[in-house]
């Protein structure tokens, strides 16, 4: 019996098995609501996404689309290759960080908080440009240390409970806890419509949850250790298709 | 989803300081502040998704919990394989025994980083939980 999870931490390293998206273990319910978009309650979000786009804002009264045009063209691809550095803070921004540096730098317009309604349209709308798209993580050697940090903290034990990201979603992942499916915990689906949130989340949502389920201290939307974590994951989900936007109950 | 939800709605652990114990071989013989458990109290502590949190990832005979985790052995019949003293380490620190486990230490505050607010310097049971839990568990005979 200890022999099986024992093994199971020793040898379910990464990327020792096959990336199996979080879809994969979902009911059959839930994968149609995914798949079928005129029933994924996402598409409240990416439609409002797409008039947020084309919206004039700020001083200068411009849009998304008076810079990037058709983001049909322009944003396929870009969300597969997030979190990516950024040369200003020298540092990894995620997606949504970098939509919110457009917005106050380009568009001068008012910030937008974290996990706010209209970034977590934009988002959506972003992201699903490259849906179906594999994940490739920039080969960004100013992005390795980052990534690093990442890995340590998801095999790091935390909280009253003392638990690791990997302890559950390599280790014990197609095990059940409490009745549900445990999966890979594989980010390719972000944001994601949650039916126990009734809305929108970002990854960091979905980790800070995971972090108050072992009784850890959450760190705060847009802490460098969420980002961090963020580009451990995406390594992890490399070649894995994007599927933005996903649905999770 | 509903694990996590527990995990995150959980109650209050006791705020008592630790029982002191030793363990000799792979037990801790004498009952932790030389408390007796009531094996009724320890079921429903097992049993309690907020308390216990044990079926979270074990199963164990109390059919009227549905919905039981499936990532450690069965708890059914785990008092004929184990005495109470072997029992009693298996819950206060089980990663002596099995390093790596992913089972929780249940009476350890130290040694643990970026404990939450609400539960920092509490152990998941205190002294006379464990005991409790330990009645029961000594109880499950096959
Ligand atoms: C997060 C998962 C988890 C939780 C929560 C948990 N356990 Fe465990 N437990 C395990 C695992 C896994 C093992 C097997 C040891 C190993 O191989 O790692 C184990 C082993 C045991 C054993 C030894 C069983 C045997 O037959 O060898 C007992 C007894 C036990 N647990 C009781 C409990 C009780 C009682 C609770 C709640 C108060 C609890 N556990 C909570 C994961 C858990
Ligand atoms: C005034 C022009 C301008 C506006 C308005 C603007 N952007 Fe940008 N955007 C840029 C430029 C220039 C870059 C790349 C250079 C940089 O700033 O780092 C960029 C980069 C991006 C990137 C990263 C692309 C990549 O390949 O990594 C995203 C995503 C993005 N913008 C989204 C948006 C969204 C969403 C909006 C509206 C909220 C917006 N932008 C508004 C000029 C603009
Ligand atoms: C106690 C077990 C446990 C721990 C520890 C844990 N998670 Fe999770 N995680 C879950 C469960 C349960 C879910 C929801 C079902 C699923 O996707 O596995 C989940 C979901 C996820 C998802 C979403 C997967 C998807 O398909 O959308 C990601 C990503 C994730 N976790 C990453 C992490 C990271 C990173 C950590 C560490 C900071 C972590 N988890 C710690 C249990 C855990």
């Amino acid at each position: 019996m200890r022999a099986w999870l024992a093994l199971a931490l020793v040898c379910a390293s990464a990327g020792a098995q096959p990336a199996r998206s979080g879809l994969d273990f979902m009911g059959p319910a839930t994968q149609a609501m995914q798949r079928d978009d005129s029933q994924n309650p996402a598409m409240l979000w990416l439609h409002e996404g797409q008039a947020l786009w084309n919206k004039p804002e700020g001083r200068e009264q411009r849009s998304c689309m008076s810079c990037h045009g058709d983001a049909s063209q322009s944003m396929r691809g870009v969300a597969t290759r997030y979190p990516a550095f950024d040369t200003a803070s020298q540092g990894p921004l995620n997606l949504a960080q970098r939509i919110g540096q457009c917005r106050v730098q380009h568009q001068q317009a008012t910030p937008w908080s974290p996990e706010s309604e209209p970034l977590l349209s934009l988002e959506t709308y972003v992201a699903q440009q490259s849906r179906g798209l594999p994940i490739a993580p920039a080969a960004d050697p100013r992005l390795a240390p980052f990534t690093a940090r990442g890995q340590a903290a998801y095999v790091r034990r935390i909280g009253q409970l003392d638990m690791s990201c990997a302890q559950c979603h390599d280790g014990a992942w197609d095990r059940k806890l409490a009745g549900n499916p445990i999966t890979q915990g594989q980010a390719t689906g972000y944001p994601i419509y949650r039916l126990e949130w009734q809305g929108m989340g970002s990854l960091q949502r979905r980790l800070r949850n995971c972090m108050t389920g072992v009784r850890a201290q959450a760190p705060p939307f847009g802490a460098a250790e969420l980002v961090e974590l963020e580009l451990y994951l995406a390594q992890r989900a490399r070649g894995l298709p994007l599927e933005t936007p996903a649905v999770r109950p | 989803m509903r694990g996590l939800a527990a995990l995150l709605l959980a109650g209050a652990a006791a705020a008592q300081p630790l029982a002191p114990y030793t363990v000799q071989g792979d037990a801790i013989a004498a009952p932790l502040a030389g408390l007796a458990g009531d094996a009724a109290r320890g079921r429903a502590i097992v049993a309690n998704r907020q308390l216990g949190l044990c079926l979270l990832c074990h199963g164990a005979p109390i059919p009227e919990e549905r919905f039981q985790g499936d990532l450690a052995p069965n708890l059914a019949g785990v008092g004929t394989r184990w005495s109470a003293g072997q029992l009693r380490l298996r819950l206060v620190e089980p990663q002596r025994l099995v390093p790596g486990t992913i089972m929780p230490a249940y009476h350890r505050t130290e040694g643990l980083r970026q404990v939450g607010a609400a539960w920092r310097g509490k152990p998941l049971l205190d002294a006379q939980q464990i005991e409790d839990v330990v009645a029961y568990l000594s109880s499950l005979k096959e």
